[in-house]
């Protein structure tokens, strides 16, 4: 009766596989991020970029029948965002982090609006690739049915970090972030620099959206986001702006969100809500553990208003 | 308590006829529409209007009688069961000048709409899901429910022919009594067919959230759930991930078959159109609105999306049966003796619980054969 | 005004206006931000007028409409003051961190917990001590839970090196889990069927409106809330120390000001604050604890915080701004068949436009009397 199931390997396997599967917003959205702040600029609104995005993905989509498509509009629609944030941010004592807030509240707003009419249809889903073909369990061939996206965003996770260190964009994009005065000594643009890192960051965080819309759970409407941009933004902190760890931080979400339905999958039923509360707590403990009053802001921008 | 409860179900609808006799006299006259009452009513959401599922069956109703004569349609989406929704009902009373509301969220029920008819006993509130009761409730307010397990019963037994492994799946919000009625009446239809089929469920913990209900979805199948249904606010995610993944899916408050395709076998869908007119015939012809309204398929409160190509012959000759049989209206999904999953008898041998037998609206226990927990 | 400010600075006849001129100064230097704040809503409330232009409605419709829902009326402006109340509590968790250069975003945590204490707490007292007296021991209960959540993303800061703004967010995730585990599990009222809560209050123990209002008491503890608060940031030792130590915590450690404590202290009162407004929400409106209590107070009293500039005593305007502004919604929806999501967008380009308006502060010479003698 019970041969089709795989039992208590369950766990394991919905670990692994949701963190792939869940894990890809926190990706974009946090590398995005990490752009941004590695220039020295916070945008706490890319939940409300990431909406958007998923919103534009989804609608695109369905108008044009290429979810390709659908993910360009969506980076084009977050570049937008992110300018805009940019923009309205270098003018003296403009709170960018207030200016986030009221940046999610328009961007969810206008795509709840905007999105409306996209409800019913269905658009056509993103590709993923199956490398679970040598696998004889279905569940396993399931779990390794890859988004393209996921293996973008690792290697857009890996460029990121060498990038960092060793291109001329990398070092311009840490010496505004370090110290606005010194930029500026070296000639460079601080505003400038900050505004294009915003709108790189904003169209990272769509592609996000898009993969929310378009591929898992693959659908629009209202409640697409349970807070995956807000949250995504905490995981720079908690990755100490190095994009690699952004990578790890939203695989360790990912898997740690799968716990709660595949525990009550194989029979371990009372106290989900605890279950679910697990990614929160093992960030919030690794961040603890991980802390001391010294080195706390190591590979923290000096620039950033979060941090001060 | 039940004998009087359901005594108000039979004069609503003994009404409602009353009702709609009335509506149809002035037309003798060639009067027609001038002859209709003004009237305006208010729709209160707790979530978006169109989300595929709960809020969406509501609103559908709702255009039902915009369409009508007479009928001035206000509404709002997306108010919270907080200090909003009181001042939202107060709102349309004064400045819109509702005088029938429907505030179709439970949560609105104690204290928000109780608080709001105690200072408007002018205003008629009818309330989707709430228990109301003669003597401790005011008698301008009244609850209104379909007896949607019904649906679930037989959604599990279109379910019971399609399944392979004999496990079949259902992602849940809440552990409360609507959701608990409905994953024991999957269960009860299934093992209708085949008393070795048993159920899985996991619960999400909140009534909208898309990507935790997909893991649910894939993780019941990961365990071999090749049967899937739910009962969440918008069952699109649920649907669309398990159709997408290979399984068959059962709808729920909506007809999503177009998510599916061929892997839609049947949904349990709300027919609130029905409901709503019904109600603005016995307002618009001076009867008393009932104040404890229930029905099931046999009323038109509720009923099934067509049966889809996966749904063997058998499956459908079983369904139909079934159907008729409800229809009829002799139907119980509760027969005893029926066990809880923890050992208990919680139906004993030679009760059969009518549809609208009260006790099951409280009802707090999973059958045997469910796995899963309420809390 | 017939003040003009040029480059020249202004030529005033010095003789007939020196008596005036400390009035005149004392004017100027409480104008900036009235007239800078208004300019901003007038701005913003233009730049949405296109949006709606663009959609094909009336913007003239649309803000008489504003007016209509939010200040029109006795109702409304009572309408828009019960929707600001929760907010004046939760905007203090945020401003108040803020004085030490703490960014705290998860209120939302101590709103929920809170409430969850105060009825907890009320349990082994409801009908043996009098109400103002349960009241004390609800708010006490909310206040302390409050205090350890967010005075713990304090402590951390402090004393681990834990970035705040995350701690304080996943707190808040942590902590709705945790009400949910509360209200669906051991404190939950068997009795409360659809909707899982903690037992309620009797009626004789809720908190009841302000005389004469429809509004609840909620709204003077916020306001008295504000105006402590207020006080100590301003004119309190505790204060001063504060904003140095926000300006910069070095300066501070060097001068021997007890930063530990000051920030530990100052994010417990903010999570006190918090409590409270779970507490009022328990007792002033729900009278029980449940999932209501997440209504995302937490999150809108940021927005509130920042847009007061951080200022306790501009919290209430603000917090009555936007409670106008959602009061106003659903008139909106209602009259002009526009989606909820219409306010969202007002809110969010109007905010956009008063945070952008900072830049402008100071640079109106006419509202700096040291420019203005030039000369």
């Amino acid at each position: 009766m019970d041969d089709s199931g795989i039992g208590i390997w369950g766990v394991p396997l919905a670990i692994f596989s949701g963190a792939i599967r869940v894990s890809t917003p926190f990706i974009f959205v946090s590398l995005g991020e990490t752009i941004t702040e590695r220039s020295g600029r916070i945008n706490l609104g890319l939940e409300g970029t990431l909406v958007f995005g998923a919103m534009t993905a989804y609608a695109v989509a369905v108008m044009t029948g290429s979810p390709a498509l659908g993910v360009l509009a969506a980076m084009a629609a977050g570049a937008v965002f992110g300018t805009i944030h940019g923009w309205i941010c270098k003018w003296p004592k403009v709170n960018d982090i207030a200016i986030g807030i009221a940046m999610m509240q328009f961007g969810l707003g206008l795509a709840f609006f905007l999105g409306k009419s996209f409800i019913q249809p269905v658009a056509p889903k993103l590709p993923s690739i199956p490398l679970g073909g040598w696998a004889s369990s279905p569940q396993v061939q399931a779990a390794l049915n890859i988004n393209v996206l996921f293996f973008i965003g690792a290697a857009l996770a890996v460029f990121l970090w060498w990038a960092f260190k060793n291109t001329r964009v990398g070092l311009i994009l840490r010496v505004v972030g370090d110290s606005t005065d010194a930029a500026r000594a070296m000639g460079i643009h601080p505003d400038r620099i900050r505004l294009l890192a915003t709108a790189v960051g904003g169209a990272l965080a769509a592609i996000g959206g898009a993969y929310l819309s378009l591929y898992y759970p693959g659908s629009w409407n209202e409640g697409i986001s349970s807070g995956q941009g807000l949250m995504a933004v905490a995981l720079v902190i908690f990755a100490r702006w190095n994009p690699i760890g952004c990578f790890l931080a939203a695989l360790l979400f990912g898997g740690a969100g799968a716990l709660g339905p595949a525990l009550q999958s194989v029979g371990v039923t009372q106290g989900y809500y605890l279950f679910y509360a697990a990614p929160y707590v093992l960030t919030l403990a690794i961040l603890i553990a991980t802390s001391s009053p010294t080195r706390s802001l190591a590979g923290a921008p000096g620039a950033l208003s979060l941090t001060k | 308590m039940t004998k009087l409860l359901s005594m108000n179900r039979r004069s609503f609808l003994q009404t409602s006829a009353a009702g709609l006799a009335a509506g149809t006299v002035p037309a003798l006259f060639g009067s027609g529409a001038a002859a209709q009452t003004a009237l305006t009513v208010g729709f209160i959401y707790v979530g978006p209007k169109d989300d595929y599922g709960y809020n969406q069956a509501h609103a559908e109703g709702a255009a039902v009688i915009k369409a009508m004569p007479g009928v001035t349609l206000v509404e709002e989406e997306n108010v919270p069961e907080t200090v909003d929704v009181q001042k939202t009902m107060e709102s349309m009373i004064n400045l819109d000048g509702a005088t029938l509301l429907f505030p179709t969220s439970f949560g609105y029920f104690d204290p928000h709409m109780l608080a709001m008819a105690a200072k408007h006993p002018d205003i008629q509130f009818r309330h989707c899901g709430g228990l109301w009761q003669a003597g401790k409730n005011p008698m301008n307010t009244g609850s209104y429910f379909g007896y949607i397990g019904q649906g679930q019963y037989l959604n599990g037994i279109a379910a019971a022919y399609a399944t392979k492994s004999k496990k079949i799946g259902f992602v849940a919000a809440k552990p409360i009594p609507q959701v608990v009625q409905n994953i024991n009446s999957f269960l009860l239809g299934a093992r209708s067919v085949d008393p070795a089929i048993t159920c899985q469920v996991i619960f999400t913990g909140e009534w909208s959230l898309a990507v935790k209900e997909a893991e649910a979805t894939n993780a019941l199948i990961d365990q071999g759930a090749d049967v899937i249904t739910c009962h969440v606010d918008s069952p699109k995610v649920v649907v669309e991930t398990a159709a997408g993944r290979g399984a068959f899916v059962c709808g729920y408050h909506a007809n999503q078959s177009a998510l599916a395709k061929d892997k839609y076998l049947t949904g349990a869908e709300w027919a609130w159109g029905n409901v709503y007119t019904n109600f603005i015939k016995s307002a618009q012809g001076g009867q008393k609105l009932g104040n404890f309204v229930r029905g099931g398929l046999k009323d038109g409160f509720v009923k099934m999306s067509p049966l889809g190509p996966a749904v063997s012959a058998e499956g459908r000759k079983k369904f139909d049966a079934t159907l008729a049989e409800i229809m009829a209206g002799k139907f119980s999904v509760f027969k005893g003796p029926i066990k809880d999953n923890k050992g208990n008898v919680v139906v004993t041998a030679g009760t059969a619980l009518p549809e609208d037998a009260i006790e099951l609206e409280s009802m707090g226990y999973l059958v045997e054969g469910v796995v899963g927990s309420t809390s | 005004m017939t003040v003009q400010a040029n480059d020249q600075g202004l030529s005033l006849p010095a003789s007939s206006l020196a008596s005036l001129r400390p009035v005149l100064e004392w004017l100027a230097r409480r104008a900036e931000p009235v007239v800078i704040s208004l300019g901003a809503v007038i701005a913003g409330l233009a730049l949405f007028s296109l949006f709606i232009l663009a959609i094909g409605k009336s913007p003239v419709t649309l803000f008489q409409l504003m007016y209509t829902g939010g200040f029109g009326s006795w109702f409304s402006v009572q309408n828009s003051l019960s929707r600001a109340a929760p907010l004046l509590l939760t905007a203090l968790c945020v401003a108040l961190p803020a004085r030490l250069g703490l960014v705290i975003i998860g209120g939302e945590g101590a709103v929920v917990l809170g409430g969850v204490a105060a009825a907890a707490a009320a349990m082994p007292f409801v009908g043996s001590v009098p109400p103002l007296l349960l009241f004390i021991v609800m708010a006490t209960a909310a206040m302390l839970v409050g205090a350890v959540w967010i005075g713990f993303a304090g402590f951390l800061r402090h004393y681990r090196g834990v970035n705040e703004t995350i701690s304080s967010l996943l707190l808040a995730y942590i902590a709705i889990a945790l009400m949910n585990q509360f209200v669906e599990g051991v404190l939950r009222d068997p009795a409360s069927l659809n909707k899982p809560s903690t037992k309620p209050l009797p009626a004789q123990y809720m908190m009841g409106d302000i005389p004469g209002m429809d509004v609840h008491w909620g709204l003077v503890i916020g306001v008295l809330a504000c105006i402590l608060s207020w006080v100590l940031i301003e004119i309190t030792s505790y204060g001063f120390a504060a904003r140095i130590a926000g300006g910069n915590v070095r300066a501070a450690q060097i001068q021997g000001l007890p930063v530990g404590r000051l920030i530990v202290g100052f994010t417990g009162l903010a999570g006190s604050f918090a409590g409270l407004a779970g507490m009022i929400e328990v007792a002033a409106v729900q009278g029980a604890a449940n999932g209501s209590l997440a209504a995302g107070y937490g999150y809108t009293g940021i927005l509130v915080a920042f847009l007061a500039r951080h200022n306790p005593l501009a919290i209430i305007p603000v917090a009555i701004l936007l409670g106008g502004i959602e009061a106003s919604g659903g008139l909106i929806q209602r009259r002009m068949g526009l989606p909820d999501a219409t306010v969202l967008v007002l809110q969010g380009t109007l905010f956009i436009v008063i945070l952008f308006c900072e830049t402008f502060y100071g640079r109106f010479r006419i509202f700096n009397p040291d420019l203005w003698k030039r000369s």
